[in-house]
């Protein structure tokens, strides 16, 4: 699907989206959103990006590959629940918090960082069983 | 940090299948990790199981959220019990499967999957928590199907069509169950719903919802009439994998119905009897089915049928005896089911078959390897002194005592059948000559192998088998200990006050 409107907006989007996940995942404490969303929208950006330049020229855009994504999200998710028991002394999965929100990002704490897991494996799922598929079609 | 060392079992496993995962394509620092993690692990496990046995029962409250609100995790005796043949098992299949599993299977993240199934093994034996006990459920049937998959031979898809579906459908009716029973009384963790449950008035609501839960977890552990899925499906992966299968994945089903029959719904006379009346039955469906079979896998799987009957049964005649009988016999077959499943992948090497009809002469080939093989094998139908047989005493005991005759008839039938089966066995693999066949070329056998290879084929199942001798010979050690996990499971006041103590 090589158009040259496709192509035009993907090169737009793709950046766009990928700020819109960002905010999803930031956003989904307390309010509607989070990382599986965020994930889903960050690994629909590279899908259009891939419909519109080829999966070849996306895959060397993202430089690693994506299933790597999944253990290091799984880390990210497992250190920040673990890190209770390790830090504070606290059960594990207690939710640690850092001082004072922080405008435009929110509360820092370990709920946050297991999101960003979430976001990372998320990712990395998605985007190793489409391009798995689309490689193979 | 001190009270939650009952949850390191699970954290240990976690990390180490991601660090499995970071080293995806490199197959042999996997088997080397893997050994290495699972003896960590089983070193965790023992720290676990001496912590609890010194102190007592341990509750974490994850999040630091009080009971019923958060999610508990308990390790009473049972469960650390549990976490120890767990590991043990993990350990000696982990062994067991660097040499005997081929490569291009190990490739696909075999050992990344395979911590994640002893994770999904030891959290759902240590949740406090009945939904958190389905979440566990779910992550043991995701890493099976992976496991028994891997690989993508015809017949094992087919057979991993089977076991997902029936497993899946078992899912659903232990979700329907637990929509039930939190309608009933408003909450989701056990020691709460112990409590709550016997002042609902609706008493036909709970029996159906016990049903339900029996149905659920009756599929999973295989009992009469729903184990079909047992026999057409466990054969199809490599032996390693099978073992972890057998030994493990009904004993949850087991340990499971353990639970809650012990904890939620106590004193029904009608649900004690209708667990007999299936334990009678599993018990003469798998012996039955075990005799006529000629594939020692599938002889083998049978027994896994027929041997769940006497832990259903046990639990059904709900005495101290009989719990602390359902408990010993738990221990001895986790490992015992382990070891066969290991011993048939041994078998299968030397000979290259796994029909009874084909192989004979092992006895004149290796004669210490048949002695070896002939300790589980003696056991599993319980001659004295090995372990297979103090727990029956116990069975046979508490039967006598609450008048179940069918029941003690079932137990004498079922280890007869098992010793018929055995002898058949031993004389068929073990003692007969050779039968002209013709052996595969393409085929590396047992001694082709080099040294090293060999002694890792071996070593799994000399080490479960020396676990086995000891629970033969240290009976009294795990009587004791089945007594005290018994009376702990009877009075289930201990429980609740573990996990309401602040």
């Amino acid at each position: 699907m090589k158009t040259l409107i496709l192509r035009s907006a993907s090169s737009y989007l793709l950046p766009v989206l990928l700020i819109f996940s960002v905010f999803i995942l930031l956003r989904g404490h307390y309010l509607p959103g989070g990382g599986f969303v965020g994930g889903l929208v960050a690994a629909i950006a590279f899908v259009l990006d891939a419909f519109a330049n080829g999966l070849k020229k996306t895959k060397i855009l993202i430089k690693i590959h994506p299933g790597f994504l999944m253990p290091l999200g799984l880390l990210v998710a497992f250190l920040s629940g673990i890190s209770p028991m390790i830090i504070a002394d606290m059960p594990i999965m207690t939710g640690l918090w850092a001082g004072h929100p922080i405008p435009v990002i929110g509360a820092i704490g370990t709920p946050l960082f297991f999101d960003i897991g979430v976001y990372l494996v998320v990712i990395g799922a998605s985007l190793t069983i489409i391009f798995t598929i689309s490689e193979s079609a | 940090m001190i009270n939650d060392i009952i949850l390191l079992p699970l954290v240990v496993h976690l990390f180490f299948s991601i660090v499995l995962m970071f080293f995806w394509n490199k197959v042999n620092f996997q088997k080397t990790f893997s050994v290495c993690a699972n003896v960590i692990a089983l070193g965790v496990a023992v720290y676990v199981f001496m912590f609890v046995y010194n102190n007592g029962t341990q509750t974490v409250q994850s999040g630091n959220w009080d009971a019923p609100f958060g999610i508990t995790f308990v390790g009473d005796m049972l469960a650390a019990t549990l976490v120890l043949l767990t590991a043990i098992s993990g350990l000696a299949v982990s062994i067991f499967s660097t040499v005997s599993v081929i490569n291009a299977r190990l490739r696909f993240g075999y050992f990344s999957v395979f911590h994640f199934l002893l994770l999904g093994l030891n959290g759902a034996f240590l949740t406090g928590d009945i939904f958190n006990l389905y979440v566990w459920f779910e992550i043991i049937i995701i890493s099976s199907f992976v496991l028994i998959s891997i690989g993508g031979e015809k017949n094992q898809l087919e057979g991993a069509v089977k076991y997902f579906a029936l497993n899946f459908f078992a899912s659903m009716i232990f979700l329907t169950a637990l929509g039930v029973l939190y309608g009933l009384v408003g909450t989701l963790n056990m020691a709460d719903i112990s409590m709550k449950i016997a002042e609902v008035e609706n008493r036909t609501l709970v029996e159906i919802c016990a049903v339900l839960f029996l149905v659920g977890f009756g599929i999973k552990s295989a009992i009469f009439p729903l184990y079909f899925w047992l026999p057409a499906s466990y054969h199809t992966p490599p032996s390693a994998v099978s073992a972890i299968f057998a030994g493990l994945l009904t004993k949850v089903g087991v340990y499971a119905l353990i639970r809650v029959f012990t904890l939620i719904f106590l004193d029904d006379v009608f649900l004690d009897n209708l667990l007999i009346a299936l334990a009678i039955m599993t018990i003469f469906s798998g012996g039955i089915g075990a005799l006529i079979q000629t594939n020692i896998k599938k002889v083998f799987m049978y027994f896994i049928i027929c041997h769940i009957g006497f832990m259903i049964g046990g639990l059904g005649l709900f005495t101290e005896v009989a719990i602390a009988g359902v408990i010993f016999y738990l221990v001895h077959d986790i490992i015992i089911k382990t070891n066969l499943f290991l011993m048939s992948g041994l078998i299968y090497r030397i000979k290259s078959n796994f029909n009874m009809k084909k192989i004979g002469g092992l006895y004149a080939n290796y004669p210490k390897l048949s002695l070896l093989m002939a300790i589980p094998l003696f056991s599993l139908i319980g001659i004295p002194p090995l372990s297979g047989y103090w727990p029956k005493i116990s069975l046979i005991l508490a039967s006598f005592d609450a008048q179940q005759y069918w029941f003690f008839g079932a137990l004498i039938f079922g280890s007869l059948i098992t010793l018929v089966v055995i002898a058949k066995l031993w004389s068929e693999v073990f003692w007969k000559d050779q039968p002209k066949i013709e052996f595969p070329k393409k085929f590396l056998f047992f001694d082709q192998m080099k040294l090293k290879d060999k002694f890792l084929f071996v070593f799994p199942i000399t080490f479960l088998t020396f676990v086995t001798l000891y629970i033969g010979f240290g009976a009294e050690h795990i009587q004791q200990l089945s007594q005290r996990i018994a009376s702990e499971l009877m009075n289930n006041q201990l429980y609740i006050d573990a996990v309401f103590k602040n």
